[in-house]
């Protein structure tokens, strides 16, 4: 089976050591090996290339060299990681011009990007070099008195040109995985729009809203849970979900777990070895259905 | 004799934002409106509209696009650029925009917060002690170390500057 470089970037080991646990444990068990680098840095998602859109691909285009180097593709978990790297690397693979350009900013510190590796999100991987043959095989703890409803955040998917992780209005690839555990996927209203995550700070009354609307319309079909991809959702829904309360005086008492949490407890890793200790929301709705 | 020419020419602010990284698609808006009918943002907050953002910037209301508050409200989810049928990428166009708006000194004081952590740390959201320790009790093994010399190398490189903060910003 093949190794990946796992790229971590800055919100998961901060905030998040529930996803990274999660995952680890998932690939072990399903046996891809993690390769741990030296040097990554920040990804340089939105809000940096909202201040220098140059720099933020240079630093892209610098952690995917050191990917390069030890040549293995990169895995990402959160999406904010995998959009800023998917894109640089598609971009300067596709643009020679802007190759060049790049590489010249690298050289300052003895890079050079060669686009020799792809960068995969956690998805990717599993149905790509692991498949829904294989995992299904692997499920002891099947989910199947779930109704989980997925959500997809948008740097999974767009811009779809550049990520190709799926098609960017009617995605499958989620929803294929969350039955492979033998959960049933529900389908909700506006699955595709954004959480509002990194409108926080900017305005906050609007970021809440958009979270709200999750939480209203996958509550309305009748989901036991929402599950993530990215860090920035699941703080959107999780912690959103005291701040929902705070301000529209609504209580939704909606789990929200990580992909990476579901197919680990469906592969058998026991709930206690997952840190779901560590949700606002607490997971035992969801532990109770699967007993 | 010759005559002095008195009239300075100025770049348009059109042709200076489609100079710009991200901002390249520019002038292909025809005003079909389907960015603001793709719009998460839009919906909820009638105060902001892509489709506007893109025609003053094409007409050049310089100061009017780079001083609201307008191109700060952009959630950079990707639906507009998704759907957009004139391939217009709205969402780098925005990125574009507020580069040039940092630069004349107008943003949130939040992104001087990110520049700040990033220059520093090399990561743009901080490692507690707590969270170390937590990392032990969960067997994860420890961070490796973040590459922030190179980092600021690239960023000197680029032009990075630390947005400042303004009092009258949020």
């Amino acid at each position: 089976m093949k190794s990946y470089v796992l790229f971590l970037g800055c919100t998961i080991p901060a905030r998040q050591p529930n996803y990274e646990l999660s995952a680890r444990k998932t690939l072990e068990k399903l046996g891809v090996e993690l390769v741990d680098l030296d040097n990554f840095t920040c990804c340089c998602p939105p809000p940096i290339q909202s201040i220098n859109l140059e720099s933020s691909q240079a630093v892209a285009a610098y952690n995917i060299c050191l990917a390069e180097e030890a040549g293995l593709d990169i895995v990402a978990l959160c999406n904010g990681c995998f959009e800023s790297l998917a894109m640089a690397n598609a971009a300067l693979k596709k643009d020679k011009k802007l190759k060049a350009h790049i590489n010249e900013i690298l050289a300052e510190v003895g890079k050079e990007f060669k686009g020799t590796i792809e960068v995969k999100h956690f998805l990717q991987v599993l149905m790509e070099e692991i498949g829904l043959e294989k995992i299904k095989e692997k499920v002891v703890k099947p989910l199947s008195k779930l109704k989980v409803a997925p959500f997809y955040g948008c740097h999974s998917l767009r811009p779809s040109k550049l990520l190709q992780l799926d098609d960017p209005e009617r995605p499958t690839i989620f929803e294929n995985l969350i039955e492979a555990l033998g959960a049933e996927s529900v389908e909700y209203r506006d699955k595709l729009k954004c959480c509002g995550g990194l409108l926080k700070g900017i305005s906050d009354d609007t970021a809440l809203s958009l979270a709200r609307d999750k939480l209203v319309k996958t509550t309305k079909a009748g989901a036991d849970c929402i599950s993530t991809l990215c860090p920035f959702c699941f703080v959107a829904l999780d912690i959103g979900q005291l701040q929902v309360k705070a301000k529209f005086k609504e209580v939704y008492d909606m789990p929200i777990i990580h992909y990476s949490e579901l197919i680990a407890l469906a592969l058998g890793v026991a709930p206690e070895e997952l840190a779901l200790r560590s949700h606002k929301i607490k997971a035992d709705k969801v532990l109770e259905k699967l007993a | 004799m010759m005559t002095q020419k008195t009239e300075k020419t100025t770049i348009s602010f059109s042709d200076e934002v489609t100079s710009r990284h991200g901002g390249e698609t520019l002038t292909a808006c025809y005003q079909c409106g389907t960015c603001a009918s793709s719009c998460p943002v839009a919906r909820l907050d009638s105060s902001f509209n892509p489709r506007e953002i893109i025609k003053l910037s094409l007409l050049g209301a310089k100061e009017e696009v780079l001083s609201r508050d307008a191109i700060w409200q952009c959630c950079s989810c990707f639906n507009c650029q998704e759907r957009c049928p004139q391939n217009v990428e709205i969402a780098d166009l925005i990125y574009a925009l507020r580069n040039i708006a940092l630069e004349a000194g107008h943003s949130p004081n939040i992104y001087s917060d990110f520049a700040s952590a990033l220059i520093a740390e090399g990561r743009i959201v901080q490692i507690s002690k707590f969270v170390e320790k937590k990392r032990e009790e969960y067997g994860l093994p420890p961070l490796k170390p973040v590459g922030v010399d190179d980092l600021n190398k690239i960023l000197s490189a680029t032009g990075f500057t630390k947005p400042e903060k303004t009092e009258e910003s949020k």
